[in-house]
């Protein structure tokens, strides 16, 4: 009880002081989490959609049964996320170092969020598409469309509002991981809550920081949530 | 015109062997309004289903217009299935369209080179350029969108989604998008079993209409039996993956063999 009445106190006394010294410090912060959670997302997307559509696809329900193929993508995902972030991290650093030329920054930061993001994305992705209703689709099959036509003229456009939920889902995710990723060098917010709150023991630097962590998630969930329910013509 | 020969269809499963459909034979005449019934799990559904190749049959052929389909390549089919409309029981529209856009979905899969247009000659279509064919395909799926429209009595629904319709308004509008490629077959799959009796009706009377207008053949399956006499000319009673009683209806009702047939009778009133 009586760290915790400290911990206010300091807070609260050092709140000026932080508006002052840190602003500058924090803003950069934000924008490097920014940064780092945006263009991760994008790009993971990137790779993760199409392999989360070819993993329905070819699934045994699938439009297109391919097992084989089915197999391996699900064996490649499943790896791919049984492997803890942080790990991945530094086993990732020489591919890192030669694709951007450093594993300093934020830049250098997002080619193992990219990586770790791919096989999470592609999952959720592929559970989007999973549970559509099979009827939609039999149906455009009774017309004669073909499997491209059906992924991207029903399957996608049924899935929309799963979908956005999903990317809601694994920005906040990478949020996340760009913490982790600040520890060998990545910087962003949750660089600096841990620089300065573990190894600094400022503890109040470290609450604002999660502070703003706190506000950054609740606005991607909302607006998410936001989104996904406005375009939802099915429940409206 | 529809024929159906030795139709058989196994699933295979590990150790069993279960026979959905045992050596079918079936002919549907052009114009036709062909009532298949039975009881639930007898096979009907994987009947019809055999009809546009969304399933395979196990053995046995399929004929649709003199064509063997059975056996037909991806493309093949697929322009096959462009003649043949169908409607479901649970209506299956897309529900993040509204639906005029639902409606048009079988024009808007046909690619621009392969679209025939009504009120054009074909030649004079082929000679003009992709983005001329671009317009007259659109001015033409747009016109053909009011026509069934109204056809099916939702003109003031065309902007709506289908999650704003009842169960009766949804099934008008898939029938509406199953006849938009003007298909010489209707397939229907229990159209009306989610449906009320009311509801039901105005459904029958509809497709009737329709049978009568563009002398569209119509295939019907159900377990209701006041479906089938409300509108089929001839029917087919199954039972247990085989044919038992097949005719015309009138007939099939007044002299039925089966007892099966006699409990579908009995079983509406």
């Amino acid at each position: 009880m009586d760290n915790f009445m400290k911990l206010i106190n300091g807070l609260s006394n050092t709140l000026n002081d932080i508006m002052t010294n840190y602003s500058d410090m924090l803003v950069q912060g934000m924008l490097d989490t920014l940064y780092m959670t945006l263009v991760a997302t994008i790009i993971a997307y990137l790779f993760g959609l199409p392999i989360g559509i070819l993993a329905e696809v070819t699934s045994k329900d699938g439009i297109h049964p391919m097992p084989v193929i089915n197999k391996v993508l699900g064996f490649i995902i499943n790896v791919g996320r049984s492997i803890p972030f942080i790990i991945l991290l530094v086993a990732i650093m020489p591919f890192t170092r030669m694709v951007i030329g450093t594993t300093i920054g934020p830049k250098a930061a997002t080619v193992p969020l990219i990586i770790g993001a791919i096989p999470f994305i592609a999952r959720l992705v592929e559970n989007s598409l999973k549970e559509l209703d099979k009827g939609v689709i039999e149906a455009a099959r009774s017309m004669g469309a073909s499997d491209m036509q059906i992924v991207f003229k029903v399957m996608l456009v049924e899935a929309l509002p799963s979908i956005i939920l999903g990317v809601s889902l694994s920005s906040i995710t990478l949020v996340g991981y760009t913490a982790m990723a600040g520890t060998v060098g990545g910087r962003g917010l949750g660089d600096i809550a841990i620089r300065y709150g573990y190894y600094r023991y400022q503890p109040d630097v470290m609450i604002i920081t999660i502070i703003l962590l706190v506000i950054l998630v609740q606005i991607i969930q909302s607006i998410g949530q936001l989104i996904s329910k406005k375009i939802d013509k099915k429940n409206t | 015109m529809i024929k159906i020969k030795n139709l058989t269809k196994t699933y295979q499963n590990k150790k069993t062997k279960t026979t959905v459909l045992n050596n079918i034979n079936l002919e549907i005449e052009d114009g036709d309004i062909f009532g298949i019934i039975g009881m639930s799990g007898a096979g009907k559904s994987t009947l019809i289903r055999c009809m546009n190749l969304l399933e395979k049959p196990t053995s046995g052929s399929v004929h649709i217009d003199g064509i063997n389909i059975t056996n037909l390549d991806r493309k093949s089919l697929s322009k096959v299935r462009k003649n043949i409309g169908m409607i479901f029981q649970g209506f299956n529209l897309l529900m993040q369209k509204t639906v005029e856009k639902n409606i048009a979905f079988g024009l808007e899969i046909i690619r621009i080179k392969d679209f025939v247009p009504e009120n054009m000659k074909i030649n004079e279509y082929k000679s003009l350029s992709y983005l001329e064919k671009r317009k007259v395909k659109k001015v033409e799926t747009k016109r053909k969108v009011s026509e069934l429209l109204k056809i099916i009595d939702l003109e003031d629904k065309a902007k709506a989604y289908p999650s704003m319709l009842s169960g009766g308004q949804r099934q008008r509008v898939a029938i509406a998008r199953a006849l938009a490629t003007n298909p010489s077959v209707l397939l229907c799959d229990e159209a009306t079993s989610a449906l009320d009796s009311m509801t039901t009706k105005s459904i029958l009377t509809l497709l009737k209409k329709i049978n009568e207008e563009t002398k569209v053949t119509i295939v019907i399956i159900t377990h209701e039996m006041n479906v089938v006499k409300e509108i089929c000319n001839k029917v087919a009673v199954i039972d247990q993956s085989e044919i038992i009683e097949q005719g015309s209806a009138p007939d099939v009702f007044k002299n039925h063999q089966s007892e099966i047939t006699r409990q579908l009778i009995g079983g509406e009133l």
